[in-house]
């Protein structure tokens, strides 16, 4: 058994809070980077070149990347053996995220209740999912989630025999539909198989992937590389205004399913791809 | 390509010459406000209450921005998606609105009461907000404070970087732009 303290646990949560709002992942910004020099389309270009501008300010003056810092997507991998001392996980997740959002001068986005819509004034609480695993490790991982791009996210529960070609033209619907409403470039988190539940926790798992990692799977890696440039070639382009670069990257997570049904759900990320993780 | 200053408050002049798919730098006073905000205006145009402010001529930003650091005259503050204050536009258009800043797709109703009323409608860069915080000098709330960032605010910018995505004609730059990049493609 090793033990680990709430405390430890609201601190590092508030420093997630706070890294993962104002210094974006080097992925996204080589990403960026890469696209800005291969956009021909001139507004395009300008639109990439600003976004680096913006993540450079950002992170070199400590200031939150975009003002929508997000409801608080966290996800937390406890080894078994792991021991938590002084309280409950739970609060002191929260207790970090709403330390981190009101210290760090982060908006508060968050209403307690989805008809009532009071703000909470502290963002909390965070969604939260919890992974028992072997060891005596614990793993938090923070993604800040804008809403621009989460409501234009979308479920369906396809028939097997839509196979493969459903699952494609799913998705470049939902990125059609979603133009430049999402603030593309954007990336698009597939989930693919399980349960109605399931599949949207998968997406959302793809959506914080890194853009610069793919799928184990050969077969869903060529899936990833194929879609994103069947995405690409829509011509929506950076806020939507023409161009190449409208996703930096398609993610593909999977699970098994029933032999009756095929859900897939896309979660749309923005270029403000955040998430930090911290082994504890 | 040429950059456009234009300086506020808007005419119908300044805003006919406006193309979609120009650069235009806006500098002066501009007004923000987003849902919650637009929700309380119209029902205050409904039972004939004065606004926050006079529209005539005026610019609302759609923006919600994080809390000000010490020491900065503003907070982060890029565009929110401006679907969702779609509902309550038209009403603000009749009394004067002359320009509206934000990002993503309009409804044609709005589109049709932009091109009655003659108003632009413009686009800052989603996610850009650390980059456009800084072209705005001074802020201060006059209206709804109880809002917190969703409250109105009055706003002196300087060089705030937009493109004009749906001009008084009705043209929008979400349709122009895209398919004149793919007929290069
Ligand atoms: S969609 Fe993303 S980049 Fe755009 S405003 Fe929301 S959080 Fe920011």
């Amino acid at each position: 058994m090793r033990d680990i303290t709430v405390e430890k646990i609201t601190d590092s949560v508030k420093k997630l809070c706070m890294d993962a709002t104002r210094f974006i992942g080097d992925d996204v910004l080589s990403s960026l980077k890469v696209a800005q020099e291969g956009e021909k389309w001139p507004i395009a270009k300008d639109i990439l070149a600003d976004l680096i501008t913006n993540y450079e300010i950002a992170a070199s003056e400590n200031l939150p990347m975009c003002q929508d810092t997000g409801m608080v997507y966290c996800e937390v991998e406890i080894g078994q053996e792991v021991h938590i001392v002084g309280g409950t996980l739970e609060k002191a997740i929260n207790d970090g995220v709403a330390l981190g959002y009101t210290e760090g001068y982060l908006r508060k986005s968050v209403v307690s209740d989805p008809i009532e819509r009071i703000n909470t004034k502290n963002n909390t609480p965070a969604v939260i999912t919890y992974k028992i695993v072997e060891g005596e490790n614990l793993k938090i991982t923070v993604a800040p989630k804008g809403f621009g791009s989460e409501n234009m996210s979308q479920l369906k529960m396809l028939k097997p025999s839509d196979g493969l070609e459903g699952v494609k033209e799913f998705v470049l619907k939902v990125v059609k539909e979603a133009g430049p409403n999402p603030c593309p470039p954007i990336v698009v988190g597939v989930g693919i198989g399980g349960t109605f539940d399931r599949v949207a926790l998968l997406a959302k798992q793809a959506a914080i992937r890194n853009v610069d990692s793919f799928n184990s799977k050969p077969y869903y890696e060529k899936l990833e590389r194929e879609l994103l440039e069947s995405v690409n070639a829509l011509g929506i382009g950076p806020q939507g205004f023409g161009g190449k670069t409208t996703a930096l990257k398609v993610n593909i997570e999977i699970f098994p399913t029933h032999i009756a049904g095929l859900p897939v759900a896309v979660n749309i990320n923005c270029h403000a791809a955040r998430h930090k993780s911290v082994v504890l | 390509m040429e950059i456009i200053k234009l300086t506020t408050p808007l005419t119908a002049e300044k805003v006919a010459n406006l193309k979609t798919g120009d650069k235009v730098l806006i500098s002066g006073v501009i007004y923000t406000g987003r849902d919650a905000a637009h929700k309380r205006m119209v029902e205050q145009v409904a039972k004939g209450e004065k606004l926050p402010f006079e529209m005539e001529g005026q610019i609302i930003y759609y923006v919600g921005p994080t809390p000000t650091k010490p020491g900065y005259a503003f907070g982060s503050g890029g565009p929110t998606t401006s679907y969702r204050m779609d509902a309550y536009t038209p009403p603000l258009l009749d009394l004067g609105l002359k320009g509206m800043i934000g990002k993503g797709k309009r409804e044609p109703a709005v589109i049709e009461s932009m091109k009655k009323n003659g108003a632009v409608y413009f686009g800052a860069i989603g996610g850009a907000a650390a980059l456009i915080g800084k072209c705005v000098k001074k802020a201060e709330i006059v209206a709804f404070e109880d809002l917190d960032s969703e409250a109105v605010r009055r706003l002196e910018v300087e060089d705030f970087p937009v493109t004009v995505i749906i001009d008084t004609k009705g043209n929008n730059l979400y349709e122009i732009g895209p398919a004149a990049y793919l007929k290069t493609v």
